[in-house]
């Protein structure tokens, strides 16, 4: 049921609901468990990785491996179990690396899997395998290859190509244009907790600890990849050390692991080693954007055109829509995007903290700054002449949208109208300072979930999702949304998740959870509350006894008569007079019916200040100021904490992280986080944040849009834009590192 | 990681015996022997640990100048007061490299001793590297090379057995080359000292050969003459992130002023080379000059002479000479309080 008022607020918990666990070490990550199964029959898996980018395995010399101390099995193509693998799952269709064949498609590809005792054991055999392939001429750079795009063949949710208008005419009738390559790097996720997995079986049946984002989606995935039924697996994965989308859908070491485990009839432990993470995972895919944009003088956007070129792996297509934001960001006459892909030797490319927006805003938002220089206008201004009251990919409104009060509220809060709009001509010492800005947007999700929930002894409540806690707070708010159903305070709330015993929730990516599996809870509860007030009528012993179920309302742990309101009976008395038993409820919830005649979007504006050194053209983010419209902030420790997150993420977009890939063997080479380069603290300078908190109860009745990821959008152009405002250098290829600055031709 | 035998030594005597046998190492804060046996680079029969040894002081030399130990920690020698206050140079050095961890663990032996980061060499998985594999070529040649070499180093192209542009990867090697620093070995045929400038080399013909240390040396302590730089002293490191990150490029310089005069001076560069690159001929042209611009811009000109870059690492060059000029600019202008921390080296 839809609400047609704003919902009250739930009751917030000030910290973290695992926060104690994590901080005391109890909190168990997946790799941590040595139950239920024998610890002693622990056996530890190692992955075997290509050295080469394209080619076939010829053979797999194992003699010495075989010998050496410790070693239990040794799976190769050569003698892997063959899988009649099922079709591909949601979310992503992945091409798994399952020892089914000899080919090779990329550097770092699994190749084999040793088992042994010990994992030093498995490391020191797996280096004395030889095995030699027979190599084919790879491709791994695809740049300098644009004559090779063609369009994507399973693009995803959007099409990779779109057209509004006539963006020729607009761009002849424009006024002024501009048009440039953006480009955007590869990535790896990283996340702090690697990829793990411990799978043990019970006769038929398969158990796995997982380090995943998806436990519903493992739990298929397993069940079709090993052609056991689905019912037979059982996913455990409580708490996960950071995700992004890497873990958003099952790689190949999982069912290596269970295969493993089958070959060796043990429990088996697999952990990637975080140079494994650099490939086998998946990796957001570099972007090259080319973006020509047309408006009249008086600075109305006329025409729009984003064609991007992008690496996809030789052994399977992923779409980074970076164009999507160009579709919709902002209202303009016309726009045409194309998206198309160039084969590699490369890994999977894969979801990734805000894809598509967060280098599509990345590049475009270059762009408008460009543009609103020309037509020198402020970048601000610019982009409320050209706001977008609807969606103009779709033609519809928007289920809520409060922007505008997004850029006067970081611009007031950020000190942008000191900005000098004169590049380069602010200097402090050996510093160039700069200020920038740019638009954050991220589209709402949300899918169908199902929760339980249960009315404990004591004035406690129980409640259940096979959802999962990717760090991000989905403990904290399934306790609030819980809590706040039948008035109660949320310590008194015990949370399970994780587990895929439970009932079914979506994958913890798109920032859809808390829009997801809150409705579901919401309406658990409400079954709940008349089940109670049923058990309360019918208890003779009951002060409410003999009412009518709507008469009765349940609030701060109390049950009475609406009409009159001393008449009451407490929870933990009624289910202490039921035995104790626990009263129990499911619910469920799916999107609501405006999903296709209105457009979910959180949005976003965010400012940044820049000091560059004139000598080492290093860069300092000394400060970033951003408003969001995220609809209803369930939690401000948790939800700030991830706009703050995104924002660093962001930070590191414009400044730091990229892939460089070998251009002969095409293997990673910075596959390390001593040269994977992050952000370190001497790199964040104050993060200042906040949100309009305004519920869009059009989009979920809880008001809440999610908020995981549109914090990595913006800032990276915001930052951009500051370093161009700061040295009158446009650095167009992230990340803008020292050398990039200085190479950058400066205004004359 | 293969097995091996561990040793604890507790006098150099009996470390230098340890050491002796085929294939032992000395293992000090282990920070990156141990990275580089577990990624399969280094793989020591013997690991014999020093860590016990008293080599841990660092003392006022009769000459004037000071003794450090081989195993004081690099946090415990940047923040020694005779070194804050006499050589705030190598301070500065000390406290850019890695993190607070790190140096908390990094031993001034095992710093002088670091490895390149040369990607190439650090996996194993690449087929091409003469310094792990002596004859296999140089897969950097062709690769992502920027974090290479620009001067001094072998380029026979990329498949010859001498090849090698790989670069050490210290920040405190460059200001313990500008200022002169010795080094006081000792092996099983005896004592002797290294001048700073032969320590390490050049890869010639040779790239797996990195030291003149023998393998059976021990490193005991390293000397610097007295000060002379300790008002004017500037380490500049230009990296891609504002810490923990190795130099892109990085520059010691010392001056002894006499008014505006400079009386003499050390200046080298780290990041550009095999080994910290320090050209006399700049210092001389330093010498006797008053400060200007013109005159650190040839000081630049002359260190960065018949340097070669990459398709990723030609920026260096550019950005070494800004570096020269920047640096001995804030040398004349003396050594400031804040300086080696994140806010003296940053804007
Ligand atoms: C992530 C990361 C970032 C880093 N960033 C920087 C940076 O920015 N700048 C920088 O300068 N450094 C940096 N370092 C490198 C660090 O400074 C070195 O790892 C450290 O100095 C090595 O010292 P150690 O005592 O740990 O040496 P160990 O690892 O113990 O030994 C290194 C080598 O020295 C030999 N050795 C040690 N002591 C002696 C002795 N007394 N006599 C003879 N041989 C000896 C060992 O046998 C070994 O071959 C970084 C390292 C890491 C891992
Ligand atoms: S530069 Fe030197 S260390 Fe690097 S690959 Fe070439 S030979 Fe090996």
């Amino acid at each position: 049921m839809m609400a047609d008022t704003a919902p009250t607020p739930a009751k917030q918990l000030d910290h973290r609901y695992e926060g104690i666990a994590k901080v005391t070490g109890k909190a168990k990550y997946a790799a941590e468990f040595s139950q239920p199964f024998p610890k002693a029959n622990l056996a530890y898996a190692y992955i075997v990785q290509s050295t080469i980018p394209n080619g076939t395995i010829a053979s797999v010399d194992r003699y010495a491996a075989d010998l050496a101390p410790g070693v239990i099995a040794i799976l190769t193509p050569f003698n892997a179990p063959k899988l009649a693998q099922g079709p591909p799952q949601p979310p992503a269709r992945r091409n798994l690396s399952l020892l089914q064949d000899k080919d090779v498609h990329y550097n770092g590809q699994p190749i084999a899997v040793v088992v042994a005792k010990s994992l030093n054991e498995a490391k020191a055999a797996a280096r004395l395998l030889t095995i030699k392939y027979v190599t084919k001429p790879a491709q791994v750079s695809f740049r300098e290859r644009p004559g090779d795009a063609r369009w994507p063949k399973n693009p995803g949710k959007e099409p990779a190509g779109n057209h509004r208008g006539d963006v020729q005419a607009g761009f002849a009738k424009s006024a002024v244009v501009i048009e440039q390559t953006y480009v955007t790097p590869i990535q790896h996720h990283n996340p702090m907790e690697p990829h793990a997995t411990i799978a043990w079986w019970e006769g038929e049946k398969l158990n796995v600890y997982d380090a995943t984002q998806y436990i519903s989606g493992v739990k298929m995935s397993l069940a079709k990849t090993l052609d056991i039924p689905v019912d037979y697996v059982r996913v455990i994965n409580p708490v996960v050390g950071g995700g992004f989308g890497s873990k958003g859908s099952m790689w190949s070491h999982v069912p290596l692991c269970a295969m493993a485990a089958k070959a060796t009839g043990r429990p088996v432990k697999l952990v990637l080693e975080r140079e494994q993470m650099f490939g086998p995972v998946g990796g957001r895919p570099s972007t090259v954007n080319k973006i020509k944009l047309g408006a009249s003088a008086d600075g109305k956007l006329l025409a729009m055109q984003h064609d991007v070129i992008m690496n996809a792996s030789a052994m399977e297509d992923f779409t980074e829509h970076s164009a999507g934001p160009t579709k919709n960001l902002y209202m303009s006459e016309s726009n045409s995007v194309t998206e198309k892909v160039v084969e590699v030797n490369l890994g999977v490319s894969t979801f990734m903290r805000a894809p598509g927006e967060a280098p599509g805003t990345a590049a475009l938002e270059i762009a408008m700054d460009e543009l609103a220089e020309k037509l020198k206008m402020d970048p601000v201004q610019f982009r409320l002449v050209n706001y977008a009251e609807n969606d103009p990919s779709h033609d519809r409104p928007w289920t809520d949208k409060h922007l505008r009060e997004c850029y006067s509220q970081a611009a007031e809060r950020f000190g942008w109208s000191k900005r000098s709009a004169t590049p380069g001509s602010v200097t402090e010492g050996n510093a160039l300072i700069g200020y920038g800005m740019a638009t954050a947007t991220y589209p709402a999700n949300r899918s169908a979930a199902q929760a339980v929930v249960r009315m404990l002894p004591g004035g406690r409540m129980f409640v259940g999702s096979g959802t999962q806690d990717l760090g991000t707070g989905t403990y904290t708010i399934m306790a609030q949304q819980a809590a706040s159903g039948l008035g109660i305070d949320p310590s008194l709330v015990e949370v399970k998740l994780g587990d895929s015993t439970l009932p079914k929730a979506p994958v913890s990516g798109g920032s859809q959870s808390s829009a997801s599996v809150l409705p579901a809870i919401q309406d658990a509860t409400t079954q709940l509350k008349l089940k109670l007030a049923d058990l309360a009528i019918a208890d003779i012993a009951s002060p409410l006894h003999g009412l009518k179920t709507l008469d009765i309302e349940i609030k701060e742990g109390k049950l009475f008569n609406k009409n009159n309101p001393s008449q009451a009976d407490s929870l933990a008395d009624l289910i202490a007079r039921n035995g104790n038993k626990p009263v129990e409820a499911m619910g469920s919830a799916e999107p609501s019916e405006s999903k296709d005649s209105m457009t979910s979007t959180s949005w976003g504006a965010v400012f940044a200040e820049v000091a560059v050194d004139k000598d080492t053209h290093m860069v300092k983010v000394r400060r970033v100021v951003g408003t969001y419209d995220i609809g209803t902030l369930l939690n401000k420790k948790t939800g700030l904490n991830q706009l703050v997150g995104g924002i660093v993420w962001s930070i590191s977009f414009a400044l730091h992280e990229e892939a460089h890939i070998d251009p002969v063997y095409g293997r990673v080479v910075n596959e390390s986080l001593a040269e994977y380069h992050v952000p370190v603290n001497a790199d964040i300078g104050a993060i200042d944040v906040t949100v309009l908190n305004i519920p869009d109860i059009k989009f979920n009745p809880i008001g809440s849009r999610g908020i995981g990821e549109i914090g990595i959008t913006g800032a990276a152009a915001a930052v951009a834009n500051a370093i161009y405002n700061a040295t009158g250098k446009r650095v167009r290829e992230y990340p803008i590192t020292p050398d990039k600055i200085m190479a950058a031709r400066g205004l004359a | 990681m293969k097995s091996f035998n561990y040793e604890r030594a507790s006098a150099p005597e009996g470390a230098i015996h340890a050491g002796a046998a085929k294939g032992a190492k000395f293992l000090a804060g282990g920070t990156n022997l141990v990275d580089l046996m577990k990624y399969g680079i280094e793989s020591p029969s013997t690991l014999v640990d020093i860590n016990h040894l008293e080599l841990k002081q660092v003392v006022a030399n009769p000459d004037g100048g000071v003794i450090i130990d081989a195993l004081v920690r690099n946090s415990d020698l940047a923040d020694h007061p005779l070194i804050k206050t006499q050589y705030p140079l190598l301070s500065q050095a000390l406290l850019s490299g890695a993190s607070p961890q790190l140096r908390n663990m990094a031993t001034t032996g095992g710093n002088l001793m670091q490895r390149t980061r040369c990607y190439y060499f650090t996996d194993v998985n690449f087929p091409a590297c003469n310094k792990r594999a002596p004859g296999s070529g140089c897969a950097a040649i062709k690769g992502y090379n920027r974090i290479h070499a620009v001067l001094g180093q072998t380029d026979k192209g990329s498949t010859s057995g001498e090849s090698c542009i790989a670069t050490n990867p210290s920040d405190m090697n460059v200001a313990m080359a500008a200022l002169g620093a010795k080094i006081e070995v000792e092996g099983p045929k005896g004592k002797r000292t290294i001048s700073f400038a032969d320590f390490h080399k050049l890869p010639g013909a040779t790239p797996w050969i990195e030291t003149a240390l023998r393998p059976d040396e021990l490193i005991i302590a390293v000397t610097l003459p007295p000060a002379k730089f300790a008002k004017n002293a500037y380490y500049l490191k230009a990296r891609d992130r504002n810490s923990y990150a190795f130099a892109l490029i990085s520059v010691a310089a010392g001056l002894e002023m006499d008014g505006d005069t400079i009386k003499s001076a050390g200046l080298a560069l780290g990041g550009v080379a095999h080994k910290p690159w320090r050209n006399l001929e700049a210092e001389k042209a330093l010498a006797g000059k008053a400060t200007s611009p013109e005159v650190f811009r040839r000081a630049a000109e002359i260190m960065l002479r018949d340097a070669k870059g990459y398709e990723h690492n030609t920026f260096k060059i550019e950005m070494a000479k800004q570096g020269v000029v920047r640096a001995l600019t804030l040398a004349s202008l003396g050594t400031s309080e804040t300086q080696g921390t994140s806010e003296g080296t940053q804007a």
